[in-house]
């Protein structure tokens, strides 16, 4: 009897406590979706998916993820509570980023070598539309409104304002060499776009698709050169945005009010994206050559550990479990 | 007990009251940090060894090693002083004492380990302000770290000042003592480095017991607990101890060095 229910104390526990928060990241080069458990810090899980994985996201009830496998030309979705891959989503040609449409039902994906952003159902499977872009599209970002999706294009340096009703481009902004990844803040008034050769990030209004100011980056003892904006994160409260600056191996942390960087973290070699921890108080970066995860503490701006991971880890993409 | 007491505040006020002596022990890790670390930073290269747990700047790394440096140069200096108390005399005075002359050399070590460590309390409360923070769990565990390292160092300064006859020597022990030591250790790259690009000056750095004292102070600062450098720290601790106390014994004198 006593035993009886100490094990049903015991199940009852056991849920709960196998559950907490996870960081999901794509491994470009060793083809696998690594697990990472926010609280222990450690990989708990590693899944084998299409060829090149790099931009990842989940649907909005975090029920599956989808993964731009860039050399299978596929979008795969995985279920997460069976933890396999259920179907590919036609995608066009080697997709490299993507954004999802507030109403979870629309992927915007960029296809870097046709210079076109594909417009995918979610339920019905189907491509609806396809919009001819600048050449390398890669940014993707879609307004919290859903009115809008941008793409940013590398080799054209700019970003394209399609309009989702008609899917069509409205406004093309130019910013500096090879833009590469877009982020509109939670309200949805301003639009921040990276310049990985030009080493900045614009921010833009969108109302008027004016630039508001461009941020450079000087980090002490690092060639200008290495400086190479890529992933672009706002905290919550949209009050500090963290850029992730390639080669030069550090997090950039900019006060979104004055556009001052106020610190820079050292994280591992080629930092591409970020993710933040549910709770907002960790940020974990790709970082691709050293094949690892940088965890931030986010009270500190300091890096407290670096987990391995598979190979040349790219995108990052948070999980709550509760 | 009244010996260790007037031991320990002797070495104290001299610690106070020579304020450049307190202040050049101060500025030379702090020029190493700042100047030598900013120059150096490729030194490091990429990549995580134990105890770090991500990348840390070169300036961070080299913080156990300087900590070891202040250490080493207190110990040092110490031991000359011992020289310096034999050539004046005051030795004789000590060695008159009525208690066992090993308790007037580890009351003499106890005085030296404790002025070191707070040598690098202040070391660190400095490099703490230009942000480069440890966790203060970390500041604890090294208490007793430095404390040790200053007992095997200092043990090691009396084993030489038992053999060495006159203070002029002492610029020998400088140049064939301190600078190697400092040199052939982890405190300014780290070990892998060292068997990359120079595998025979590895294999000396592998064997110096200083690599030791620096591991164990860079383990110690993170929390963490290095067996094999408690273990040779302690061995070299016991050995030089045990060394000196023949040294200083005027029946089986060591050199040709006479006591007082």
């Amino acid at each position: 009897m006593k035993l009886n229910t100490c094990l049903a104390a015991l199940i009852a526990l056991m849920p709960a406590a196998a559950l907490s928060d996870e960081i999901w990241v794509s491994n470009e080069k060793s083809d696998t979706i690594s697990v990472i458990d926010v609280d222990t810090l450690e990989v708990v899980k590693e899944y084998e998916v299409g060829e090149r994985p790099r931009g990842i996201l989940f649907s909005s009830d975090f029920r599956y993820l989808y993964i731009c496998a860039s050399d299978s030309d596929a979008v795969q979705v995985l279920d997460v509570e069976a933890g396999k891959i259920i179907h590919d989503l036609p995608s066009g040609e080697d997709p490299e980023q993507f954004a999802l449409h507030p109403n979870g039902k629309l992927l915007y994906i960029a296809n870097e070598d046709d210079a076109v952003t594909t417009v995918v159902d979610t339920e019905t499977h189907h491509v609806i539309a396809q919009i001819n872009v600048g050449v390398e599209p890669e940014g993707m970002a879609v307004s919290p409104d859903g009115k809008t999706t941008i793409t940013t294009s590398e080799t054209t340096n700019m970003a394209h304002w399609i309009d989702t009703e008609t899917n069509t481009i409205y406004a093309n902004t130019l910013v500096d060499a090879r833009p590469r990844h877009a982020e509109f803040t939670t309200d949805g008034s301003k639009l921040w776009v990276s310049s990985e050769i030009g080493g900045t990030v614009a921010i833009f209004n969108t109302s008027d698709q004016s630039q508001i100011a461009k941020i450079a980056f000087e980090i002490t003892g690092v060639h200008p050169d290495k400086v190479q904006p890529v992933g672009v994160e706002l905290n919550a409260d949209n009050s500090l945005a963290y850029v992730a600056l390639g080669p030069s191996n550090h997090v950039a942390v900019v006060d979104t009010a004055t556009y001052e960087v106020l610190d820079y973290v050292l994280v591992g070699r080629r930092v591409w994206h970020m993710a933040f921890s549910p709770d907002g108080t960790k940020l974990f970066t790709t970082n691709g050559v050293s094949g690892d995860v940088s965890v931030i503490d986010l009270a500190t701006n300091k890096a407290i550990k670096s987990i391995k991971v598979g190979r040349f880890p790219w995108g990052a993409v948070a999980r709550p479990t509760n | 007990m009244t010996c260790l007491k007037a031991i320990i505040i002797r070495e104290l006020l001299r610690f106070l009251h020579q304020r450049e002596r307190f202040l050049a022990a101060l500025v030379r890790p702090l020029v190493w940090l700042f100047i030598f670390g900013a120059g150096f930073r490729a030194a490091l290269g990429l990549s995580i060894i134990p105890p770090y747990e991500t990348y840390i700047r070169y300036e961070t790394y080299i913080v156990p090693g300087l900590c070891a440096m202040i250490v080493l140069f207190n110990a040092m200096q110490s031991s000359l002083s011992m020289v310096y108390d034999r050539e004046m005399g005051s030795m004789r005075l000590l060695l008159t004492a009525p208690v066992p002359r090993w308790w007037i050399l580890l009351a003499k070590l106890l005085a030296s380990a404790l002025v070191s460590a707070l040598q690098c309390v202040v070391f660190l409360a400095i490099a703490w302000v230009f942000d480069i923070r440890m966790q203060w769990g970390g500041y604890l565990a090294l208490l007793p770290a430095l404390f040790l390292v200053g007992l095997m160092l200092g043990a090691m300064g009396l084993f030489l000042s038992a053999m060495i006859s006159r203070l002029q020597n002492f610029a020998g022990v400088m140049n064939f003592v301190i600078f190697p030591m400092f040199f052939l250790s982890t405190a300014l790259y780290p070990l892998w480095r060292m068997q990359e690009n120079a595998p025979h000056i590895a294999a000396v750095v592998v064997w110096n017991p200083f690599t030791y004292a620096v591991e164990l102070i860079r383990f110690a600062l993170y929390q963490r607990l290095e067996p094999v450098a408690l273990l040779w720290v302690c061995v070299c601790t016991i050995g030089f101890f045990s060394l000196s106390l023949f040294g200083y014994d005027p029946k089986k004198p060591f050199s040709k060095a006479k006591v007082g």
